[in-house]
């Protein structure tokens, strides 16, 4: 199997504004204000959702993206994940990849569980002993029992959290793009969940990670990308960029951080006590158009 | 727990930038169009599930499709055959069979507008081949075909009306049709993405199609001059060179010709729009 690798060269990602009144005052005004509207070469209102970035992740990196809502962490996801091609620039990846981007990709409520997950397996191309596998291992960790042969639409909440999250995590890719959603689960279900993800994280070569929680990224992640209006404001080793983000310096992790293998190489004694993180406060910004 | 489950690794190294030159782009769809017929199981199940989705809970399933078909069929086959004077033994068989294609031909041409647009969650979380949701529209359609195809066949028996071997005439035109049905659904699938104003517009040139176009009329109704006209009708050359045959007779040499005419300006349309708009597509949902 190759090694995996994402390089990001130069990479601008512009969305062009067409449906509704895009082109009205009041969001022009808006876009202005934030600094991101531009137009492009044939005069079109563009909104540039990532601004030349560059980057490159190998084998071992695990890579945290922080910034306030709509600074474009979804965006690079997508683009990372072959979703959106970007305009300016290019993205190359090697290795097998899988996106954890929408919590319902492929969940037909309508459907049974079952259903649901044969239709993930062929998504993702499995073959078809691969689909029996992935069933099994889905059935056993939802703990759905006879459930599984009835439409997800009856499902309690925590029975759909259960299958969303097993379905996800079911498939282990080399290269594993995570968005927050996934860890917003009920405390009780995430005890159970944690060895499922950390397994995940820990066969994936690279993980890109966009979230909210400092404790996550510091305990995962071993180098910070900070997004500020789809630029990289600030890119280094995660507790570092982590400091200059929330304007403090950060307490001593509660929990080790998370075993990589031999490519870790961040060392978590070296924080200084302080005072505890503030939860982190988003500014309220609209999410980038589209 | 411990089974890895490993996604399918892709050609060793992928490159997303945007395309410039011409070969570049027709590369980059060639491959779309690949790798969304590797995916032919996946828009087979999707296709397949979409109809039972549509009769799930009910008693008759997909056959209600069967059984709605034969209903107006029936209804509309004793109304026009004392409009028009027509003999009814000759006249049904003819309506069921146009009626049935037809309600093929404006199915595929109105959701060939929602193909990409309904796809929008899984296109905005997962990198697939656009290919496969055209495929997806195609076989579900094609599904809902073979449901009322039974009341032609029924109405067939009851007349005792047979094609015979001229029938097998209709294959080059079914295969036709396939092909014409991915590049229609391709070409709207994108358009009614980006210009959401397509879908209605759409929808009122097929109710004026269906007028028009010799579907519960025969052509010969018309009388020479008209019928000489008729093959600069897309829709009559498509429906003829399938119909012509199952009714036991031959499409006319100009309305092969139309129809391969404008099946060849409608792949080349659809080829060069999809090679511009396939990175594009992502952006307008």
């Amino acid at each position: 199997m190759t090694r995996a690798l994402i390089a990001v060269e130069g990479v601008s990602v512009l969305f062009p504004l067409y449906h509704g009144n895009a082109r009205s005052l009041k969001k022009m005004v808006v876009a202005a204000a934030s600094g991101r509207l531009g137009s492009d070469q044939r005069h079109r209102v563009v909104v540039e959702a990532l601004r030349e970035l560059d980057f490159k992740l190998v084998s071992g990196d695990r890579l945290g993206l922080v910034g306030s809502n709509g600074a474009g962490k979804t965006t690079l996801l997508r683009t990372l994940a072959g979703i959106y091609e970007p305009a300016i620039g290019r993205v190359r990846i090697q290795g097998s990849l899988n996106a954890l981007l929408d919590p319902s990709l492929g969940m037909n409520l309508e459907l049974t569980g079952r259903e649901n997950i044969m239709l993930r397996g062929l998504y993702n191309g499995l073959p078809r002993p691969m689909l029996t596998r992935l069933e099994e291992d889905v059935a056993e960790f939802a703990e759905l029992g006879d459930f599984l042969d009835l439409p997800v639409r009856i499902y309690s909440a925590g029975m759909v959290v259960r299958l969303g999250f097993a379905l996800a995590t079911a498939i282990k890719p080399q290269i594993l793009l995570m968005d927050e959603w996934f860890l917003a689960g009920d405390a009780a279900f995430m005890a159970k969940a944690r060895s499922r993800l950390e397994e995940m994280v820990r066969g994936a070569e690279i993980l890109v990670l966009s979230t909210h929680s400092t404790e996550i990224v510091r305990s995962w992640c071993t180098r910070v990308l900070w997004l500020d209006q789809g630029r990289i404001h600030q890119d280094g080793p995660a507790d570092e960029v982590l400091e200059a983000y929330l304007g403090h310096s950060l307490p001593a992790l509660e929990a080790p951080p998370l075993a990589l293998g031999a490519a870790n190489e961040e060392d978590p004694g070296e924080q200084a006590p302080a005072e505890p993180a503030a939860e982190e406060q988003a500014p309220a910004e609209p999410p980038p158009a589209g | 727990m411990s089974q890895a489950v490993t996604p399918i690794a892709r050609e060793s190294l992928v490159e997303f930038r945007a395309s410039r030159t011409t070969s570049e782009r027709n590369l980059l769809a060639v491959r779309d169009v690949r790798e969304g017929m590797r995916l032919w199981r996946l828009a087979w199940t999707l296709g397949w599930l979409d109809i039972r989705l549509r009769y799930r809970g009910s008693m008759l399933g997909p056959f209600w499709l069967t059984l709605s078909t034969a209903i107006m069929v029936a209804a509309l086959g004793y109304l026009y055959a004392v409009l028009f004077h027509q003999d009814i033994a000759d006249y049904l068989p003819f309506l069921a069979l146009s009626q049935v294609l037809w309600g093929f031909l404006a199915a595929l041409v109105s959701e060939s507008c929602t193909t990409f647009t309904e796809a929008e969650p899984v296109i905005r979380s997962v990198r697939m081949p656009y290919f496969l949701f055209a495929t997806r529209t195609l076989v579900r359609n094609v599904l809902v075909l073979l449901h009322n195809v039974v009341v032609i066949v029924g109405v067939d028996i009851i007349f005792g009306v047979w094609p015979g071997a001229n029938g097998l005439l209709a294959l080059p035109g079914l295969a036709l049709w396939m092909v014409d049905a991915l590049a229609l659904t391709m070409l709207l699938g994108g358009f009614c993405a980006r210009f959401r104003d397509i879908l209605p517009i759409v929808n009122s040139v097929m109710q004026i199609a269906f007028f028009v176009t010799p579907v519960i009329w025969k052509p010969s109704q018309l009388g020479p001059s008209g019928v000489a006209h008729l093959p600069f009708n897309p829709f009559f050359d498509m429906l003829e060179i399938v119909r012509a045959p199952l009714l036991g007779g031959q499409a006319d040499h100009m309305v092969w010709v139309g129809a391969l005419a404008y099946s060849v300006a409608l792949c080349g349309l659809s080829w060069g729009f999809f090679t511009r708009a396939r990175p594009r597509i992502a952006y307008w949902l």
